[in-house]
């Protein structure tokens, strides 16, 4: 009988059949062990969890303060029906970590979302030797190469300033788990008060009552005194745009933080003013330099552009395969909550159909003549 | 370059039509003279060709970045804008950009046509490793001609006015027309204030608005011209210092296109401007447009060509008589001075008035509305007789009623995406009617008409919906439907369904309607006969 793998995908997530455990399931099991907080990846309904020591104020927050939770360190073995599991860190958010898997000599790692650079909040990602590793694609594409953080956050204190000259607002977008600390430790307050979407606000008192080294903020409320915003940075999600929410901060510059701003299309569609380049998982240069610091012999891509990666890594020697998952999905859900927004949508489809008015007009009139 | 390249990015940051205009202006303030020439002559959709392959260039940038070329290719369908691809695929070894302008590149550009291959390769990879990111992606628009930016002429013709402090309207007719940034500078074309010399120069057109509302709001029947809206190509022809040229509203001379008309640099007085439809004509009426198709983009008029699909200039206005530009005079006394050109002609069979619809009154014009397509028109043109000819589109004294496109409902076959401002969305769709085998027979493209929440959910559908891939194209599971317009049909020996329409577009997400209950071919055919 040809041996199981170690790590199977079931189709309900990523399975370790000689432990029966989970790893982030996206839909309720027995035990799971998850890798990070985004809500793609922890989800609800298992009977039994486990998490890195820092995932804990959040999966609390989002799973419920009653969930059946254990946490470890990085680092700490425990053993699961003679499968040795430990949690290392990933880089991508606070608490998130990648999950190796060893049996019997076969080492297997789970890496969930992770980016190389050090952001100052999150704990450094470790590269994991093993003979599988499990990767994510989401920029799996050599048009994707960040700058350093550094000068994309000095873009932001630019962008920050310049508003404040102009006594206007300056808006910034994005994740509220991840991103928004990241922010937080690496621009410069140029204000005492920082104010923040209420989303954000709970995932940053949760995270200082659980003693991180985070500033406060002040929640925005649609009955505060427009004039405290003159100049002020606001902390937003995605979802926030367009709303009567952001309206209040009239006059206003509008942020957005993401990797998708290296490109000009998704830019655009955003309407955004400012687009910073700003990602928590791995680029071209460094997603082939973490498959390759694992030494791994086989390695299975997940969420992104899986089959693009698959085949770039076995022409370059690494046997892969594309894997289907659920995960990745947390820019889908943040999209279809701001398609859900009227006016921005109205006004990018007005525009659409200008652009649209002139290219036909002109293939009719002057095509080809 | 680094000023212009920055124009760029904040111009296409920015929806807002004051902002992009503010950007222009301070562009064309401060942007030294060579430049604004360069610029304009990008901003009026002038795209001087240095005769590069974009196959080559594909081929050398990733070279440079040291990928294969299927990879280039999925990095190409992911951005969508191939300049762009390459500017993010480059290894960034400027930074910090470049210090020449933006005409001292056109120039090191116009170095390109005279070289060889190897040559060719060479002098542009020293431009890459010279510019930043950005400037990267500028350069490779200008490179490849494939310069296109979200400004209509008539916001640079405003901010040019601004900037300059002289009339919009002089300004649009100063930079239409013939003119080469290489012999004119930005003093002769733009700032020059006496008579310009340029014969072949065109006036601006004036364009139409769709009528909104009931036809009875224009007020009284009397006071408007209602002519058929004619399914062409919108021409003015000019003939001055005894030589005739032919515009297209895409701004293009083609006066070899038509031999046809050339005759009337016999005919007409010198000093004459005459705005019109090119429609191809026989037995004393227009023929439709799919006939006209047959010959555009045509290098080669064969003689068979000119046979079967001969055109004629249908006028309906005259812009200049006697070398005096009359715009300024109305409608109705235009239509007097084109008249009596017209009634000094020889008899001939390729230059006739547009008639004037005879009405009584609004129900008379709803009535005949209908036939349309009898007529081969797209419905009505209705002027005010008392208007001047203006410049673009105005709102108030021309509209334009037209008829209600054909439609069919039809199923999502194929999905690819974007590109754009719609790079990594599902944006441009297949769609297929049931075929007499009752497989799906694709029939049409389609990409506008949806709102960006109904795209979204469109996408959303399709990324998990997908049977097949086969490059950029992803055979999708049959079951939304959508009602398509369009604007004319046609038998097709090129097409599946044997098939094509015009100007298709989406009318409606049909989420009433299962798959099994859209259209088919037949209902297309019995379309095809009643409009043929």
């Amino acid at each position: 009988m040809p041996k199981q793998p170690l790590l199977q995908f079931t189709g309900k997530s990523i399975y370790c059949a000689i432990a029966d455990v989970h790893i982030d399931p996206w839909m309720p099991v027995g035990r799971a062990i998850i890798t990070h907080a985004h809500s793609d990846h922890a989800r609800w309904g298992s009977q039994h969890y486990l998490a890195h020591k820092d995932s804990e104020p959040i999966l609390r927050l989002r799973l419920g303060q009653d969930i059946n939770l254990q946490t470890v360190q990085y680092g700490e073995r425990f053993m699961i029906n003679g499968v040795k599991f430990s949690l290392h860190p990933a880089g991508h958010i606070i608490g998130s970590a990648q999950v190796r898997v060893e049996y019997q000599g076969e080492v297997w790692v789970a890496s969930g979302d992770y980016k190389l650079e050090d952001d100052h909040f999150a704990t450094p990602f470790e590269p994991v030797k093993c003979n599988v590793f499990i990767t994510e694609s989401t920029f799996g594409l050599p048009i994707y190469k960040w700058r350093p953080q550094q000068e994309v956050m000095a873009e932001i204190d630019d962008w920050w300033a310049q508003n404040r000259a102009e006594d206007k607002a300056s808006v910034l977008m994005g994740y509220s788990l991840g991103k928004m600390q990241r922010i937080l430790r690496n621009i410069q307050l140029q204000d005492s008060v920082i104010y923040a979407h209420g989303a954000i606000y709970t995932v940053n008192e949760r995270l200082r009552e659980a003693g991180f080294d985070l500033p406060e903020l002040t929640l925005a409320t649609k009955e505060m005194d427009r004039k405290l915003f003159k100049g002020a940075l606001v902390l937003a999600p995605p979802s926030a745009d367009g709303t009567t929410w952001i309206r209040k901060f009239a006059p206003y510059s509008v942020g957005y933080c993401s990797g998708w701003m290296a490109l000009r299309g998704a830019k655009n569609r955003r309407a955004v003013d400012q687009g910073f380049v700003l990602s928590d998982h791995v680029d071209w240069p460094d997603l082939n330099r973490a498959v390759k610091e694992t030494g791994a012999e086989k390695v299975y891509v997940t969420h992104g552009y899986t089959s693009i990666y698959a085949r770039w890594l076995n022409e370059n020697g690494i046997e892969a395969a594309e894997v289907n998952t659920m995960y990745g999905n947390e820019d889908e859900n943040e999209e279809e909550e701001a398609a859900q927004d009227v006016s921005a949508g109205q006004n990018a489809y007005e525009e659409h159909k200008r652009e649209l008015d002139e290219t036909v007009n002109t293939d009719k009139d002057g095509a080809g003549l | 370059m680094k000023q212009f390249a920055e124009l760029f990015m904040n111009l296409d940051r920015t929806n807002k039509t004051n902002a992009k205009v503010d950007l222009l202006k301070s562009y064309f303030q401060t942007a030294s003279d060579d430049d604004k020439l360069w610029a304009l002559t990008l901003f009026t959709g002038r795209r001087p060709s240095f005769k590069v392959n974009r196959t080559q260039v594909k081929e050398w940038a990733a070279e440079e970045a040291g990928i294969p070329m299927w990879l280039f290719q999925e990095s190409y369908h992911s951005v969508g804008d191939l300049g762009e691809t390459i500017s993010l695929l480059l290894p960034r070894t400027s930074p910090g950009g470049s210090e020449k302008s933006l005409s001292e590149w056109f120039h090191y550009l116009g170095m390109l046509p005279g070289m060889a291959d190897e040559q060719k390769r060479d002098h542009i990879i020293r431009a890459w490793t010279q510019l930043s990111q950005h400037e990267t992606f500028v350069f490779n628009k200008l490179l490849m001609g494939s310069f296109r930016i979200g400004v209509s002429q008539t916001l640079v013709v405003r901010a040019l006015a601004e900037a300059t402090e002289t009339d919009s309207n002089v300004i649009a007719h100063r930079v239409m027309g013939q003119w080469d940034p290489l012999d004119t500078t930005f003093e002769q074309l733009i700032l020059d204030k006496g008579e310009n010399d340029n014969a072949s120069r065109p006036y601006p057109f004036f364009l139409a608005y769709p009528i909104e509302g009931d036809v009875a709001d224009l007020g009284e029947p009397n006071d408007w011209f209602a002519e058929w809206k004619w399914d062409g190509i919108r021409s003015q022809i000019i003939y001055r210092n005894k030589e005739l040229f032919i515009w297209t509203r895409g701004e293009e001379l083609s006066t070899e296109k038509f031999p046809e008309l050339h005759f009337l640099s016999d005919v007409l007085p010198d000093g004459t401007v005459l705005d019109g439809e090119i429609v191809t004509y026989a037995d004393g009426r227009p023929m439709p447009f799919n006939v006209l198709q047959t010959r555009i983009g045509r290098k080669n008029l064969s003689k068979k060509v000119l046979e079967e699909a001969p055109v004629a200039f249908l006028a309906y206005d005259m812009l200049e008589a006697n070398g005096v530009d009359i715009r300024g005079l109305t409608q109705e006394q235009r239509r007097v001075q084109l008249e009596a050109v017209h009634a000094s002609m020889p008899a001939q069979n390729y230059f006739h008035l547009s008639p004037l619809i005879d009405f009584e009154d609004w129900q008379a014009l709803r009535d005949l509305h209908p036939q349309s397509r009898d007529n081969i028109a797209e419905g009505f043109m209705i002027k005010r007789k008392a208007s001047t000819y203006q410049v673009g589109r105005k709102k108030g004294d021309w509209w334009k009623w037209k008829i209600d496109p054909l439609s069919i409902d039809a199923v999502l076959i194929y999905a690819q995406k974007g590109s754009g401002r719609r790079a990594e969305l599902f944006t441009d769709y297949t769609f297929a009617v049931w075929g007499d085998d009752g497989k799906l027979v694709p029939f049409a493209k389609a990409y506008s008409g949806l709102t960006d929440a109904e795209i979204g959910q469109v996408d959303y559908f399709i990324k998990r919906n997908v049977l097949e891939k086969f490059g950029p194209v992803r055979t999708v599971k049959p079951e939304l439907v959508f009602e398509i317009g369009f604007e004319g049909i046609n038998e097709s020996t090129r097409h599946k369904s044997g098939i094509a329409v015009r100007f298709p577009r989406i009318l409606r997400w049909r989420k009433d309607k299962k798959a099994e209950e859209a259209d088919s071919l037949g209902n297309l055919r019995e379309i095809l006969n009643n409009y043929k």
